[in-house]
């Protein structure tokens, strides 16, 4: 099966291992991964600020960018929830509805696509330590993915999976929020890692490198001896 | 009282919010309380989002012709007796219930809660007049002793713990005993007892207006709606101009979708209703029965993409699920409409001048999209106010919109973009030390004042994976 990268900005310049964790977990389950270098950003930085027709201009880069691609598979959450609302946003646009409309079929979050496309929930990984997994708001509510993490960390051999308390409670991240609002952005990441805390876990594992950062960022702040980690990363273990 | 509260600035709001561990200790816990009764009561109902369904058909149905059940609604309260009055402004309709006491020459009027009330400043306007009010559900009666906003439009004193409410009936009122809920609720009823029975004019909001015949429905625990409307001979009924439900049935299942989202109550312990005046042929009633009907910016509503935000029901199911409110509590809103709705309706209401901060007040999560029984997309029309403000209002910052140029420039032009990702790596070198940066430049500033940021990768993933694809190739 062919499938593009969605790398994401986050991934492809701040944490790119998440990315070639990406790319060998896919490729280990039998995908032939390419990645279409004219992709940029999804343009949610500025969609969600308000700035519609600026983050239109990063919209249509990534439709042209993926115009080939057969699936499209991101390993964010939030990114691709983002493609899928291209749809309505470029409704009723003659030049780039249909090509908004294409794109949001065929894209896939990484464990989405593994589980609902792929069919597979065991990809043979192997990890020691405990571990909690944060489901990011975007990847649940918006893109409705629950249940695909859960159920491929559950299959990872030697790993000790703990419930986090208020799982589902946003950390705080919001895109330009924790620039914005620092000061609130502050108090819901420091309750998430507290819950976090909770758990005595070793490592929190998320889906989304935006919230990772947040609750890393402030984990690392706190000299707190947890490590963060992308659900690809433990996957490819 | 008009929507706005005072005169604070947001970040001054915000700081005094977080600064108040009484307020947050009171606000998690309840918010504990109200999210885990919500969806025990939509498990125990089975098929929640086919009511959901129901819920939001129901008023997509009456605001889409709002008109017609308007003028049935007036047509049938005329024919039970009723005046109706539509006020455009809050003005005009406290200036209506001012003229019903006068005319009356009441002097105390009892009240139960209504947030179309808060809303108008009704209480003030009725005091400048002369008259004496009361409120008589227990978190507004408390709040009013205080002369403290409502900090939540369901249960108004969220924000007080029992002991501060001990304190507010000593001082207030001479209370002697203990802060046992038991011994403050049993002191509440003695007082209001005495004003329900010394009052001339009874004012309630309305949860439900049923068009189909012209009844006032309340939802309430304390059953001090009830009193408000058998006791005193002149009833007067405040209501926003959206808050209709045609049907009987139309009702049920919008009070079902209210009590459980709200608290997750099958069924509040009185869901009264009231229609009119005493008829010749009736054995009781209220000898005169008003009807006020408040636009006061509703209509401006209409037709527009916000229109689902007057399906709300006042159920705050979106406000206990907000993690921002948990943090910050109500009143640094700043409006009698807090939380995620707030934010939604208050600048519709008020303008953007005062609230242009409030759209931005939410991660957009999506919790409050995802609780909403009458699934108001809550978040999204965040996102529609942050367009207005940038695009149409002009109002955001400049720094961010020269940001926000350079964004699309960047996420426009691939080889802009991927020299950055190359660039990014040593441009933040100076602020880098051992992986970690945590004192940010510029934008980053924000984010290392409360976190640490890491180090972009020493290669990016994109340089990675072509000399990956080089060395597959052998060259
Ligand atoms: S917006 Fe929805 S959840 Fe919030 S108060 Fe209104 S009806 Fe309830």
């Amino acid at each position: 099966m062919k499938v593009s990268l969605f790398i994401t900005c986050l991934c492809d310049i701040i944490s790119s291992d998440v990315g070639k964790d990406t790319v060998e977990v896919l490729e280990k389950l039998g995908c032939e991964v390419d990645f279409p270098e004219q992709q940029t950003c999804c343009g949610q930085p500025a969609y969600n600020s308000g700035y519609l027709s600026k983050s239109k201009e990063a919209m249509k880069q990534m439709m042209k960018a993926f115009k080939d691609s057969e699936y499209v598979v991101g390993p964010s959450g939030s990114c691709v929830a983002m493609l899928h609302e291209y749809p309505q946003i470029f409704k009723g646009d003659p030049d780039w509805e249909e090509e908004a409309n294409k794109l949001a079929a065929k894209s896939y979050e990484f464990t989405q696509f593994i589980v609902d496309v792929l069919g597979r929930v065991d990809v043979g990984s192997n990890f020691k330590g405990i571990v909690t997994y944060h489901s990011s708001c975007h990847m649940t509510r918006l893109l409705g993915v629950k249940d695909a993490p859960k159920k491929l960390l559950e299959q990872v051999e030697g790993i000790q999976l703990r419930e986090l308390p208020l799982c589902e409670d946003c950390c705080g991240f919001g895109g330009t929020f924790a620039v914005k609002n620092p000061e609130i952005s502050e108090q819901m990441v420091k309750e998430k890692t507290e819950h976090i805390m909770e758990t005595e876990a070793e490592y929190v594992i998320g889906g989304d490198m935006g919230c990772l950062m947040n609750i890393g960022g402030k984990l690392s702040r706190d000299n707190r001896d947890v490590k963060v980690m992308h659900i690809s990363q433990v996957l490819n273990s | 009282m008009p929507i706005k509260l005072g005169e604070a600035s947001y970040k001054e709001r915000i700081q005094s919010g977080i600064e108040n561990d009484f307020m947050r200790g009171a606000v998690s816990s309840a918010q504990g309380r109200f999210r885990s009764g919500r969806l025990k009561a939509a498990e125990e109902l089975g098929n929640w989002e086919d009511w959901r369904t129901r819920g939001e058909e129901i008023r997509t149905h009456t605001l889409e012709n709002i008109d017609f059940y308007l003028q049935q609604l007036s047509d049938e309260v005329s024919k039970r007796g009723g005046k109706v009055f539509f006020a455009e402004t809050a003005e005009e309709a406290n200036e209506y219930i001012n003229n019903v006491v006068k005319e009356k020459e009441a002097k105390k009027v009892v009240k139960s809660k209504s947030m179309v009330t808060e809303e108008i400043g009704l209480n003030e306007a009725l005091e400048e007049a002369g008259s004496e009010v009361i409120e008589t559900d227990l978190g507004e009666w408390i709040l009013q002793m205080d002369e403290d906003p409502p900090s939540h439009i369901v249960t108004p004193a969220l924000h007080k713990n029992k002991e501060q409410i001990r304190e507010t009936f000593a001082s207030k009122k001479g209370y002697k005993n203990s802060d046992m809920p038991e011994e403050l609720a049993t002191f509440a009823r003695e007082q209001l007892r005495k004003e329900f029975l010394s009052a001339d004019v009874g004012i309630t909001g309305c949860n439900f207006a049923v068009t189909e015949s012209g009844a006032i429905t309340f939802v309430t625990n304390e059953g001090n709606a009830r009193l408000v409307t058998s006791l005193p001979d002149t009833q007067i009924s405040v209501m926003g101009m959206e808050r209709l439900a045609p049907t009987w049935e139309d009702m049920e299942v919008l009070v079902s979708l209210l009590t459980r989202a709200a608290v997750g109550q099958k069924l509040t312990s009185y869901v009264t209703a009231i229609t009119g005046t005493r008829l010749e042929d009736e054995v009781d009633g209220p000898e005169e029965y008003h009807l006020v009907i408040v636009d006061n910016g509703r209509s401006k509503i209409l037709g527009t993409e916000f229109q689902s935000a007057l399906h709300c029901i006042r159920c705050a199911a979106c406000i206990n699920v907000c993690p921002v409110y948990r943090h910050v509590g109500g009143h640094s809103y700043n409006s009698v409409y807090p939380g995620p709705i707030g934010a939604v309706l208050t600048p519709l209401l008020d303008g953007y001048d005062d609230h242009k901060e409030l759209p931005y007040a939410s991660t957009l999560c999506a919790a409050c999209t995802d609780a909403c029984p009458v699934k108001i997309p809550l978040h999204e029309q965040l996102i529609r106010h942050r367009e207005i403000i940038v695009e149409r209002e002009k109002k955001s910052p400049k720094s961010e919109q020269m940001m926000m140029e350079g964004f699309a420039q960047w996420a426009s032009h691939p080889a802009a973009y991927k020299l950055s990702a190359r660039m990014a790596r040593t441009s933040l070198k100076p602020w880098t030390k051992d992986e970690i940066i945590k004192n940010g430049p510029g934008p980053l500033k924000g984010w290392t004042d409360v976190r640490d940021f890491p180090a972009p990768s020493k290669q990016s993933f994109r340089s990675w994976f072509k000399s990956r694809q080089k060395k597959e190739r052998g060259q």
